[in-house]
């Protein structure tokens, strides 16, 4: 299976290089991503509740590296849109990680659905589903 | 509920900044909230560490996202007299352009106020009001008497 080399890069940009965000498993059209715990993606400092912004940041990058492993080319995407729905909320001091398979790519448009568990995917903390505009234009590899 | 509790005490005061300092994903995403006449509108000051696409740049969706979530969560807190912390049950949210390096806005309105449900429409925009960046919408969950 080939491994997309733009994955390697997913945590070099300036925000997922803040979150450090990163690749825990790669699939043929799926991928999976680790949010590490950190004080400053806590919503609720008194119950430990990881803030829903940080969570949705992790889905939006898991969802948008499952599109570039689907697609095994650089074309650069535009997140469409993206809906989540919270199942319970992260009370954690532990990594947490997102499932994003990209279940259909047309030539213009990549679909994809995401699941954000703590250690069990069968207790989601969140689940998601996403699309993105696909460009024609490639992102710069350098 | 400790939060909530503090969240009171600063509401008495009117002390948005303090309800910023308190939240610390807010905090280090760089919000900050304020009163525009009759609306309460958030802005996002432009870090560098926000940028999700270094080659346009553009802000990460997910950290307008996370912005938009936090925007409705705070406008809940200030109009809302609540017993306890909302929270989210789902997040819908639509990108029209791209964020851009600079200062973006959001601003929150309640749809529809139920006993245990509000739904918020949120919008955020940059240079023009007109040209918003992301519309979202989600429902949050007041309080869950028929669970206790």
């Amino acid at each position: 299976m080939l491994i997309n080399p733009f994955l390697e890069k997913i945590n070099q940009t300036p925000h997922a290089n803040k979150l450090n965000m990163q690749l825990v498993g790669v699939e043929e059209s799926a991928i999976t991503i680790k949010l590490p715990f950190s004080g400053h993606i806590i919503g609720d400092p008194f119950d430990n509740i990881i803030h829903s912004g940080a969570i949705t940041t992790l889905i939006d990058t898991a969802c948008g590296g499952a599109v570039f492993q689907t697609q095994q080319n650089f074309r650069a995407l535009a997140t469409l849109d993206l809906r989540v729905d919270y199942m319970r909320p992260a009370v954690s001091t532990k990594d947490i990680q997102a499932y994003a398979h990209c279940y259909k790519l047309t030539d213009t448009i990549a679909f994809v659905r995401a699941t954000v568990f703590i250690e069990n995917i069968n207790d989601p903390v969140a689940t998601a589903m996403c699309t993105f505009m696909r460009s024609q234009q490639e992102f710069p590899t350098t | 509920m400790q939060l909530f509790k503090t969240i009171a005490e600063l509401k008495a005061h009117n002390d948005y900044d303090g309800l910023v300092d308190l939240i610390p994903y807010a905090k280090s995403i760089g919000v900050e909230t304020s009163m525009v006449g009759d609306h309460i509108v958030s802005t996002l000051k432009f870090l560098q560490s926000n940028i999700g696409n270094p080659a346009l740049p553009a802000l990460h969706g997910g950290v307008v996202a996370g912005f938009m979530e936090n925007t409705a969560l705070f406008h809940l807190l200030w109009e809302v007299k609540l017993e306890r912390m909302p929270k989210i049950i789902d997040f819908s949210i639509d990108y029209l352009r791209p964020g851009q390096a600079t200062t973006t806005y959001s601003h929150c309105d309640i749809i529809r106020l139920g006993r245990r449900v509000a739904l918020c429409n949120i919008k955020a925009w940059q240079h023009d009001i007109d040209k918003p960046i992301a519309f979202a919408r989600g429902h949050f969950l007041l309080s869950n008497n028929d669970q206790s």
